[in-house]
């Protein structure tokens, strides 16, 4: 079948994106923006692990940021307790998937069976106690404060990746090849291997499964699909995936604390990144991320650009309106915006446009 | 001839309301059953009984000898019985073709019996990159029979399948029913005797959660007055 121009729209701003990210280091060459691309890397992959079960099975969970935390201070602990090295990094890596996997699987069996609103709820009360948990186990996780390690030696900004004759580090279309760069490509990578792997499953027999157990449960059962184990199984992986990609945040970031791993605020902004982008398509995701973490470092540099602009027009009223310290309000006045003109979000609503029906 | 499925006493409530009373029949390997009744009598919730999506009493149906009573629908349907329920049961967000993978036991297709399928049903190869929801009435319960016969199956309950279909459509739905029925067993409800009537080998009729006729369907076809007492037909 042919796809829609809604749908080749979508696929050519992928690659755009795709290319962007790759050469995100050399395109954009201050700090700022190798952290922006760092961010959107990791939260494509973690919107698109919240999609698998909201958009795609219909699973509500608030405890996604958990998962992701137990990645993140997986590493953490680890690199803190054991030193800068691969066996801390693998250690910690497999020691944040394992706790996500015992975890989501309880939480699966034990509630999946219930209604929706009970599971989100019991995720949400989840979230909660490990958020406390987080904060209060100081010893181990370093409290409010958090725990601040250091990388293996490949990542360290010090480290040179190629050298010169007089042993200066390389410089490549003007940027240095040292372990800063290193340290993204590892986080790009890693997020594109994810995603990819995502990607596969959503439009593998299996991802068709999910699409019928969120359409219709008594359906899919009276097909012959076991559907809480069905449901089950996809959330213990999206669990995998949140602690992978939470593990690869903490080792970009050099610090976890609960703002960075656990919050509230991170869970909303992936739900918001999801309807953003749009639910049940991976491209959503991506979409989502991208443009939530450019409005969250940038919408105020541009609300302030906008705002002198104007005030030396001579607008009454309007400088005050777009201040900087306004910007939420006005993440809130696009956000719904974007809702009213893309009701399935910006991928889901432009792919459905122009299908064959 | 084998019985293939036997319902024994099977009584059923859901919620406070008792609607199955004691239903008992047999069905015979091969052919079609029909099970007929006046509305509200019963006969979708045997079917739905028979999957497990209400739960029948205990010990009342055995299918290919195995008792099948409290197991759950995923359990029943994996031993190789298929329901096309009344709304057609498709999802009408996927496509055409992601409805009959959804079937498949391996997540493929056996070229030879989607073939056959294409025969039957030319439209869904027409439409088969088409999501569900927007294929006809017709089309849709096309797509719900293909995907009871995607994969080999030993016994298919079928609800109500000519409710609101085009006398064309009934006709090309009674011929693949026909087919279907040379190598597989088919338990079908029907409210449209004359269709029951043209593909039934066996039937009984239910009423009032009791079944209250038990026979083969060209007798009962021949007992005008029997119809009449039973189904409300006029001669």
């Amino acid at each position: 079948m042919k796809d829609s121009f809604g749908t080749v729209t979508v696929k050519a701003t992928m690659l755009v994106i795709a290319a962007l990210l790759l050469f995100a280091p050399f395109l954009f060459q201050d700090i700022r923006a190798l952290e922006v691309a760092a961010r959107i890397c990791i939260f494509i992959v973690l919107v698109a692990s919240f999609d698998l079960l909201i958009g795609y099975t219909g699973i509500v969970s608030f405890a996604h940021t958990m998962f992701f935390g137990f990645g993140a201070y997986g590493s953490a602990i680890a690199l803190k307790q054991m030193g800068p090295g691969w066996d801390a990094v693998a250690a910690g890596t497999i020691a944040g998937i394992a706790v996500s996997l015992v975890v989501a699987t309880a939480i699966g069996l034990v509630s999946l069976r219930v209604k929706a609103i009970f599971f989100a709820m019991i995720t949400l009360a989840a979230a909660s106690v490990v958020l406390v948990l987080a904060s209060q186990l100081s010893q181990v996780t370093g409290g409010e404060d958090g725990i601040t390690y250091r990388t293996p030696e490949l990542f360290k900004t010090a480290t040179k990746l190629a050298v010169d004759e007089d042993g200066k580090v390389l410089r490549w279309f003007g940027v240095k090849l040292n372990g800063k760069l290193a340290a993204y490509y590892f986080v790009f990578a890693t997020s594109l291997l994810l995603f990819l792997l995502m990607l596969r499953i959503t439009v593998s027999p299996f991802g068709t499964v999910l699409k019928a157990i969120r359409e219709n449960e008594a359906r899919a059962e009276a097909i012959g699909y076991r559907v809480v184990a069905y449901r089950t199984f996809v959330f213990c992986l999206s669990a995998v995936v949140a602690s992978l990609a939470g593990s690869v945040y903490a080792i970009w970031l050099k610090y976890t604390g609960p703002d960075t791993a656990l919050s509230f605020a991170i869970m909303i902004d992936i739900l918001l990144m999801v309807v953003i982008g749009g639910m049940g398509t991976m491209w959503g995701a991506v979409i989502g991320a991208v443009l939530m973490v450019m409005a969250q470092y940038y919408l105020r540099d541009l609300m302030g650009a906008a705002s002198e602009a104007v005030a030396s027009v001579g607008v009454p009223f309007l400088p005050e309106l777009l201040a900087p310290d306004r910007w939420l309000l006005w993440l809130g006045v696009i956000f719904i915006l974007l809702v009213y003109f893309f009701p399935r979000g910006i991928a889901g609503t432009l792919m459905a446009k122009g299908i064959r029906k | 001839m084998n019985v293939l499925l036997s319902i024994r006493d099977m009584k059923t409530s859901i919620g406070q309301y008792h609607v199955l009373h004691g239903v008992t029949f047999d069905v015979r390997e091969g052919g079609v059953f029909v099970l007929l009744g006046r509305n509200g009598a019963g006969k979708t919730t045997t079917l739905r009984s028979i999957m497990g999506l209400w739960q029948p009493s205990p010990a009342s149906i055995t299918f290919k000898g195995q008792n099948i009573a409290g197991m759950t629908t995923a359990d029943i349907a994996r031993l190789g019985i298929a329901y096309v329920p009344e709304n057609m049961g498709i999802f009408g967000g996927l496509t055409v073709q992601e409805n009959l993978i959804l079937a498949t036991t391996k997540g493929r297709f056996d070229q030879i019996r989607l073939r056959r399928i294409y025969e039957l049903f030319p439209a869904l190869e027409q439409f088969w990159s088409k999501q569900a929801w927007a294929l006809s009435g017709g089309q849709k319960q096309m797509l719900a029979v293909a995907r009871a016969i995607i994969e080999p199956r030993d016994l298919i309950l079928v609800d109500e399948p000519t409710k609101g279909l085009a006398p064309s459509i009934v006709a090309a739905m009674g011929e693949a029913f026909r087919e279907i029925a040379l190598t597989t067993t088919i338990l079908l409800v029907e409210q449209n005797f004359n269709f029951a009537r043209s593909l039934g080998r066996d039937m009984a009729v239910i009423d009032d959660g009791h079944v209250v006729h038990r026979g083969t369907m060209a007798d009962f076809a021949a007992d005008s007055d029997l119809q009449g007492k039973l189904l409300g037909l006029s001669a």
